[in-house]
């Protein structure tokens, strides 16, 4: 949509002096360039329209209580979303609190702190683990990262902050290794590529200027980042955020691998839950009747939402903080 | 026959040439249906293995092809609906009502076992042995502890552990759970009461895994996890298996003669539409949680070639598919029961004229 917007008023502002193929090419660019942004909306706009058709007997039936209703039960066909969206809002929200401190950490050591040497190889390694496919994760999530976190790690957990006061709640439970926090953190480790692999490359785009004269001036590694770094590069860094958050939110197999998928409201992170994404690969191919099948439909249709409204936060953050530039010295 | 005939009417009847060769474009046309070459079916998944190993060898003697798409039950009874296969699959039978609203006609294919399987130290494969209400209360959540009393008084030898008791069902919806869930509602009016029978219901405790290799990997991973399984999948995984009490009261252990006896014990003759569902069968060797998987047809065949060909591929996997369903560790209909299929088909199929399908 936006490569559309920028490049038509270039096309018009054309002088209508250059002729021949040019201004054939030209135009056969525009017109395809536009029929392909074109397309995106059209396509935004079938999926919607299926999806809410598709959702439509469940929201009819159930009504705004299918938003909050904790109960999935296909054989009474009572079905309400509360459950997986819980569970895809917390697994995301772990994902962000694990991936985003260490993505940073990885871009920072890259571009500022990283003997030249190591930079290519560590470089290489990120993208590399941004390639692997989901399942894989999954998989290591199951045999290898649950089974460990079960053993070493969350009767720990359990003991200590399960005795906290106010949010020992978060922290109950059986330790199985399957649950919320560690499909949580499978999806934090995930994210951490495509997450560093941005923060690098936007890191890298700050001037080189900038950065020494910081320096020159006496400023620290940590000053530098703080005070040059990141306010020269905060609109990427949202939109970095957003693209592992994206992931998180959609994200499938790694998730149904380890969270244990069970339709019942838990406030344990410990405790297994489900998230859309997750009910959605698991039940639609036996989902029979209309009402489950609807159900499952308008699961997808808010897990659309959910992702558009992230993004139209994204954005809404990013006006903000440009709002307040001139403001801050 | 009527290629025959038309061969000496051109070598007796050369005068009547031109008779023969206005004949000729029906006679090949009547050949190439009565020659097909492929059919297709789609539906569940759990008995896919052995189907495909049926096709495959089929295909082998035949030259018929058989498609098979394991789309799941549900994806299997839309289709056969819709009429873009010649079969559907199904692993819970239809009921007859259902079969009369669509014209359908069902019959059991294939049977399997659904066994309970525990990851228990100490406790070897078949020493734990549970009753259906037990079962039923442990996957209610009431009973959560290997060492409670009512396990204990089934297995006074065992040296229980204390440990917490984590229960394992399958996420995705499933024939299994509907034959292990069905079995269930039988043996504790609780969960009749409260869960019922579906191939996904509203799990009371526990966690779920994705397939039968989903249930079998966390049922090997989680200490005290008990889940139910194909056997085949039991076998395969090594998976600590369950001893269970039958309807007659003892405890019997899962494999093929015991899938058997339950299917041979069991009322087909009296059951309209082999609605019949093998849990909770009577005899002293009958494994309680038994199942068939059956295949769905149109009663009405509007192409009789195409019918014809798809019965005799199934007749075939009856009479010679015995040993490979065994390899596979499915289990094989009994000789009995396919005597009553075949008779159904006779009853029940006709083509447009009227005629039976099959002869």
């Amino acid at each position: 949509m936006d490569t559309a917007a920028s490049s038509n008023p270039k096309d018009q502002s054309r002088p209508a002096a250059a002729k021949g193929r040019g201004q054939i090419l030209d135009a056969l660019l525009s017109g395809l360039s536009r029929l392909c942004a074109l397309a995106v909306l059209f396509i935004i706009a079938a999926i919607l329209i299926s999806l809410f058709m598709g959702a439509w007997p469940a929201f009819k039936k159930f009504g705004p209580a299918f938003l909050v209703s904790a109960e999935w039960n296909p054989v009474t066909e009572e079905f309400g979303a509360l459950v997986s969206i819980y569970g895809t809002l917390v697994t995301t929200l772990i994902a962000m609190i694990t991936g985003v401190p260490v993505s940073f950490g990885i871009a920072i050591f890259i571009t500022e702190l990283c003997p030249l040497w190591l930079k290519r190889p560590v470089g290489t390694a990120i993208e590399l683990l941004a390639a692997i496919p989901s399942i894989i994760y999954g998989m290591w999530g199951l045999f290898v990262f649950a089974p460990f976190f079960a053993d070493h790690m969350e009767p720990w957990i359990a003991d200590n902050l399960g005795r906290l006061p106010g949010m020992g709640f978060l922290f109950d439970g059986p330790p199985l290794g399957i649950g919320v926090l560690t499909a949580g953190i499978i999806l934090g480790i995930m994210v951490i590529p495509f997450m560093a692999a941005v923060f690098r490359d936007l890191f890298e785009v700050v001037p080189p200027v900038l950065k020494e004269s910081a320096y020159g001036i006496g400023a620290t590694t940590w000053e530098v980042l703080k005070k040059i770094v990141l306010p020269y590069t905060k609109a990427g860094v949202v939109g970095g955020i957003m693209l592992g958050m994206g992931r998180a939110l959609g994200e499938t197999m790694a998730v149904t691998f380890v969270i244990g998928n069970a339709d019942r409201l838990e406030f344990s992170l410990l405790m297994p839950g489900n998230t859309i994404s997750s009910s959605l690969a698991n039940q639609f191919t036996e989902a029979v009747g209309e009402m489950y099948t609807s159900s499952l439909i308008a699961l997808g249709l808010i897990l659309f939402v959910i992702t558009f409204l992230v993004l139209s936060a994204a954005k809404f953050l990013l006006i903000r903080l440009t709002a307040m530039e001139g403001s801050r010295t | 026959m009527k290629v025959k005939g038309i061969i000496t009417a051109l070598t007796t009847l050369l005068t009547a040439g031109c008779l023969a060769l206005a004949l000729l474009p029906a006679a090949s046309f009547s050949a190439f249906a009565g020659e097909v070459t492929s059919i297709s079916g789609a539906g569940a998944t759990f008995p896919y293995p052995a189907y495909a190993k049926w096709a495959a060898a089929y295909h082998k003697r035949t030259g018929v092809k058989m498609n098979y798409q394991s789309i799941g039950s549900g994806g299997g009874i839309k289709q056969i609906r819709a009429a873009t296969v010649d079969f559907g699959a199904s692993d819970a039978p239809l009921t007859p009502d259902k079969l009369d609203k669509w014209g359908l006609i069902q019959f059991p294919m294939i049977m399997g076992g659904v066994v309970p399987v525990v990851n228990l130290k100490g406790i070897n494969p078949g020493e734990l042995r549970l009753s259906g209400a037990v079962l039923a209360d442990i996957y209610l959540g009431n009973i959560t502890k290997w060492n409670h009393d009512r396990i204990k008084k089934e297995n006074p030898d065992l040296d229980l552990p204390s440990t917490h008791i984590t229960v394992i069902h399958r996420a995705d919806g499933s024939g299994t759970t509907w034959i292990f869930t069905n079995y269930l509602s039988k043996v504790s009016p609780p969960w009749k009461e409260k869960i019922g029978t579906a191939k996904a219901v509203a799990w009371p405790a526990g966690i779920g895994g994705k397939g039968n290799e989903g249930v079998a990997s966390y049922v090997s991973r989680v200490k005290g996890g008990i889940g139910y399984v194909e056997y085949a999948y039991a076998l395969q995984n090594r998976l600590n298996h369950v001893r269970l009490k039958n309807r007659d009261g003892s405890y019997v252990e899962p494999n093929s003669a015991t899938f058997q006896a339950a299917a041979a014990n069991a009322d087909w003759k009296g059951t309209k539409g082999f609605y019949m569902v093998l849990t909770d069968q009577p005899g002293k060797e009958s494994w309680p949680i038994t199942g068939a998987s059956f295949i769905l047809m149109h009663r009405a065949q509007k192409d009789t070639a195409k019918a014809r060909a798809v019965l005799s591929f199934f007749d075939w996997c009856y009479k010679n598919g015995a040993n490979m369903a065994d390899e596979l560790h499915y289990v094989p209909m009994p000789m009995e029961v396919v005597t009553l299929v075949e008779q159904a088909w006779k009853d029940q199929l006709r083509d447009s004229a009227g005629n039976p399908v099959w002869k």
